[in-house]
């Protein structure tokens, strides 16, 4: 791998860059494999570099029906936190937030990572009360979050209106310093080119069509739309499709898919400095470093797989963002689109292994997997690994649902998901 | 926005409705004879179909009634919409659109 560094900036300076490597190679599919990850996003990808790197597998390919980072990894609205309520969410997004912070670090390529603030608002009495005992809780767990009077919350996002005459006033915020942002395409090709330079596969154009399974049910290779792949584990990183892919090894799941939407503004200059985000009347926005306001939507009321979702949904959201920044009431919108999201019934993922001998599944992110990316890949790779669930991931199991121990972030996030 | 063709008011536009999860998901008549392996999937387990779906929707700010649908989730095109209590239309409906 040709290592990023000033020193190489300046060197292929002087050559008119045209002498920078591809940043992964286009592998084409082997015969067999140690391990197969369906799914190249982010998820996927980090969970490939993560065995080749902490767990010594090397013969391992990343299988991406599309093109790497196509899916949700290249739809979300980039936001990164981790005040959760409950401590098994505080602990799992918590191990993602700190892997984000040396992350860049790690695989050589910068993925943007800015730790600009998480800005919560509360609208009503209800919304102040969670949001502080959600402060006291994450205190409780060592995860930073404050509460800011609406004069403070003004003053760290100088945008936002608090006037009282707002349908929704804002009665305060609850502040997450070292949450913030970090650039989706970077992260999804700076794993594939670390985990390549680690000797993983990363194939794209090629969809799993079948899932086969010897005599004792074990795994022991999958159908692509490139040919026969043998492999003993099989790591399912599917999001929306999830269960489509997991049905092939005849698995029912509790997942439900979403379409949920995102859109972009025309650039401008530097104007708004952190994340906001309003449950309940339901807007996020952030600023790129391209200029764009990075607007997130609700999901569609009903299953799909369309990707795109319906323009009413916007509409409620882009009504929420103008009265929150009236500021920004003639802009105008570049560009919307949608991602398939898996919604799990207590929102919680599933980092698992499952009923099927060497098949593994994380899934359920529902509307919140990108700020997992890295906790998710590292510890979905350590389960694939080991067999058995890191201390982190293991309430996130597929027996929860039969046996009551739900991990209830929906109730927990008031969210009209 | 979706038009939706409510088997008793005719075709109405998406926001009148509201939609109810996966259709002929059947609870058990005594909920102490089942396992929790049954009583889990009734709860939690679900189809997610990608192409035809049976779903429940309610025409809330219509007749507010209760009503079944089959959707293809690839394309969000309505096959059919029936009367709660009558069966699946059959393939050739599906065949037919």
């Amino acid at each position: 791998m040709q290592r990023f560094s000033a020193f190489a900036l300046v060197k292929h300076a002087l050559s008119g860059h045209q002498h920078w490597q591809p940043q992964w190679r286009d592998a084409t599919p082997k015969p067999a494999y140690d391990a197969v990850i369906v799914g190249g996003g982010g998820h996927g990808l980090g969970a490939a570099y993560y065995l080749a790197k902490e767990h010594g597998l090397r013969n391992i390919a990343v299988l991406e029906k599309g093109w790497i980072g196509g899916g949700n990894t290249g739809r979300n609205t980039t936001i990164i936190r981790s005040n959760y309520l409950f401590d098994e969410s505080a602990a799992l997004y918590d191990h993602a937030l700190k892997l984000w912070e040396g992350l860049s670090q790690d695989i050589n390529y910068n993925v943007m990572f800015s730790q600009r603030g998480v800005l919560m608002l509360a609208h009503n009495v209800h919304d102040e009360q969670s949001f502080k005992r959600h402060i006291h809780a994450n205190r409780l767990n060592g995860v930073d979050n404050e509460w800011l009077t609406p004069a403070q919350a003004k003053e760290f996002c100088p945008p936002l209106n608090i006037s009282g005459n707002m349908r929704h006033p804002v009665l305060g915020a609850a502040l997450q310093r070292r949450a913030g942002t970090a650039r989706h395409d970077a992260v999804a090709w700076g794993y594939a080119r670390a985990a390549d330079a680690l000797g993983v596969d990363i194939i794209q154009n090629c969809e799993v069509t079948a899932i086969h399974r010897d005599a004792f049910g074990h795994v022991t290779g999958v159908t692509t739309s490139r040919g026969e792949i043998a492999t003993r584990k099989i790591g399912v990183s599917a999001a929306g499709n999830s269960s489509v892919v997991m049905g092939m090894a005849g698995l029912r799941m509790p997942l439900e898919s979403f379409p949920l939407q995102a859109l972009v503004s025309e650039p401008i200059k530097p104007i708004f400095p952190c994340v906001v985000m309003s449950n309940t009347i339901h807007a996020y926005m952030s600023q790129s470093d391209k200029g764009e306001l990075v607007i997130g939507a609700g999901t569609d009321a009903y299953t799909s797989y369309t990707q795109r979702g319906a323009l009413h949904i916007s509409a409620h959201t882009l009504e929420a963002i103008c009265e929150l920044f009236p500021d920004f009431r003639r802009m105008r919108m570049l560009r919307n689109w949608g991602g398939i999201v898996d919604v799990t019934p207590d929102r919680s993922p599933i980092i698992a292994k499952t009923p099927v001998p060497g098949l593994y599944v994380n899934c359920g992110w529902g509307t919140g997997g990108f700020k997992a990316t890295p906790g998710a890949a590292h510890l979905f790779a350590w389960t694939i690994a080991r067999g058995e669930p890191h201390t982190i991931n293991a309430p996130f199991n597929l027996e929860r649902f039969a046996r009551g121990m739900l991990i209830d972030e929906a109730a927990a996030a008031a969210v009209a998901h | 926005m979706l038009l939706i063709t409510c088997p008793f008011c005719g075709p109405r536009p998406e926001l009148e409705f509201g939609y109810a999860g996966e259709a002929h998901v059947v609870r058990a008549q005594d909920p102490r004879e089942v396992s929790d392996s049954q009583w889990t999937e009734y709860l939690y387990q679900r189809s997610n179909v990608r192409g035809v779906h049976a779903e429940r929707w309610r025409h809330a700010h219509g007749c507010a009634q209760f009503f079944n649908a089959l959707r293809d989730t690839t394309t969000d095109h309505f096959v059919a919409t029936y009367r709660i209590g009558e069966s699946r239309p059959d393939a050739a409906v599906e065949a037919g659109r």
